[in-house]
């Protein structure tokens, strides 16, 4: 994914010529105070909206030119877990998470409600199958949101404040997944998230698949768990990098804010 | 309280002119197009049409009762009465049929379509089902119009038949006429123009009942006080069009047909 001075603006500039790049594989975390455009970042990236300036470059096509139904076949390659879950409320958690699915197929099949028990195993939530989402308490109802970002092992995922409103525990929980689907599967993330202890965790643990849990990367490893930040401010970006060069970073906002 | 220059406003009519044009005509070239979604448009077909039916036999029944009752005197006078189930039947098949069942259909459906994508699309439903590569106007838009305009069309014929029916009851047990009587007025004064009229209208309050309700639905922003505003408008605007377009459509027709 690329982002070449993307500018958007309503009344107010809200993104002044963004450039960033994603490689295939790596995860970005978005940080930045609440407005500044980082919730504006991934739905440009999925063409929910289009920028006034700039290009934007998804998976080789040019998101910024395409059409609106030439975008959906882009966007069955994406995943996004939006900031208020977003589940479709009249519909059962099996149908949600299977919703894409189908879409394809028509039915409900046997290798469909497979796939959903899977998905549903992955976020450990296997038994909400035939709730509604209103039902769930608001931590499963984000990880029942997961469930359907990866059900089709998308290319890239993208997640808007995964975390936000939920207690401590519960948002260990979803970084965990997360840091599972980054590490088990390689899949590219943009991670949008107020949280800075979320994003710290993101970039110093990895996923044990033998111990099936998450753990804290040893000092001096060479582990490369491809995790790097990016800090927008008034509508542009302040920082990019590592998490060892964000805490070096002399920048007085910057300081501010990881304070 | 902001105050607002009337080139802000006309831009903004102009822009909902447009943005609701444009719904219409994607609605419309959805049907040629895939997927179809034909157990949603059921669905739909259901919920409008059957869902209506016991408003509009009650609304029909009594309009058809109270018609025969009010126009018995007036006919009384000219020594005419013979003639209530000839004024029943053109009143309630050209006109009163078709325009109250729209007003009705309208009152329950217009506003309950907008409500219920105004809530999918303040909770980002319609965003979330756009990223996975679903266009909602074929889902969500296209059914409900196809659904709204063959329901109409059945439901104003069963309008026509129970008012008829209504007719029927007063002019046997309160205006002393007999029922083969009635019956042969109301069936001989109906001419082909008649039966056109009262059938073409539906239709065409059908579609606006549906789309107008998508289109206030899928604009609605800010919330649950933005969806309430979008059902609102949705059933006043699709009210004063039926209203309105009937004025035309009756013109049109009756040139057509030489009236």
């Amino acid at each position: 994914m690329q982002f070449e001075d993307v500018a958007i603006a309503f009344e107010q500039p809200v993104l002044e010529g963004i450039s960033f790049q994603l490689p295939r594989g790596e995860t970005k975390i978005l940080l930045g105070v609440a407005g500044s455009g980082k919730t504006l970042v991934l739905k440009l990236s999925l063409g929910l909206l289009k920028p006034d300036a700039g290009r934007i470059t998804v998976l080789g096509e040019e998101v910024t030119q395409m059409r609106e139904e030439q975008l959906y076949a882009l966007r069955r390659s994406m995943g996004m877990v939006f900031q208020e879950s977003a589940l479709f409320d009249s519909m059962t958690v099996e149908e949600n998470v299977a919703y894409q699915l189908l879409e394809e197929t028509g039915r409900l099949t046997d290798e469909i409600h497979a796939r959903v028990l899977e998905a549903l195993r992955f976020v450990e939530l296997e038994r909400t199958v035939n709730l509604f989402p209103s039902e769930l308490s608001g931590g499963m109802r984000r990880r029942v949101a997961i469930a359907r970002a990866v059900i089709t092992q998308p290319e890239i995922l993208l997640y808007d404040s995964p975390t936000g409103g939920l207690d401590p525990v519960t948002s260990d929980t979803i970084i965990e997944l997360i840091v599972k689907q980054r590490d088990v599967y390689k899949t590219s993330s943009l991670l949008v998230t107020h949280r800075l202890q979320d994003a710290f965790t993101m970039a110093s643990h990895y996923f044990d698949r033998e111990q099936n849990k998450m753990l804290p990367v040893a000092d001096g490893s060479r582990r490369d768990l491809k995790t790097t930040f990016l800090i927008l401010r008034d509508g542009k970006i302040s920082f990019e990098g590592t998490a060892a060069e964000l805490l070096r970073c002399r920048d007085p906002y910057i300081r501010e804010y990881l304070s | 309280m902001p105050i607002f220059s009337p080139a802000d406003i006309a831009k903004d009519k102009i822009q909902a002119v447009q943005d609701y044009s444009l719904l219409v005509g994607r609605s419309i070239s959805n049907i040629f197009g895939h997927p179809r979604y034909f157990a949603d448009t059921m669905m739909q077909a259901d919920s409008i049409g059957v869902g209506s039916l016991p408003i509009v036999m009650l609304a029909g029944f009594f309009t058809g009762a109270v018609l025969a009752l009010q126009t018995s005197s007036t006919l009384q006078q000219f020594g005419s009465l013979s003639l209530t189930g000839k004024l029943v039947s053109l009143s309630m098949v050209r006109e009163l049929g078709p325009v109250l069942t729209g007003l009705m259909v309208a009152g329950r459906n217009s506003s309950g379509i907008a409500s219920e994508l105004g809530s999918m699309q303040v909770t980002e439903q319609i965003d979330a089902m756009r990223a996975m590569g679903v266009d909602p106007t074929k889902k969500l838009v296209t059914p409900r119009v196809v659904a709204s305009t063959i329901m109409l069309f059945f439901l104003s014929i069963i309008s026509d038949l129970v008012g008829l029916a209504g007719g029927w009851v007063i002019a046997t047990t309160l205006l002393g006429l007999n029922s083969n009587e009635y019956w042969t007025t109301a069936y001989q004064a109906l001419r082909f123009g008649d039966v056109f009229m009262g059938l073409s209208k539906p239709v065409i309050f059908g579609f606006i009942i549906a789309s107008v309700g998508c289109y206030y639905g899928l604009s609605a922003r800010g919330g649950t006080q933005g969806v309430g505003r979008a059902t609102t408008q949705a059933m006043v605007t699709a009210s004063v069009l039926i209203v309105v377009s009937d004025l035309f459509i009756t013109k049109l027709l009756m040139g057509v047909f030489a009236y």
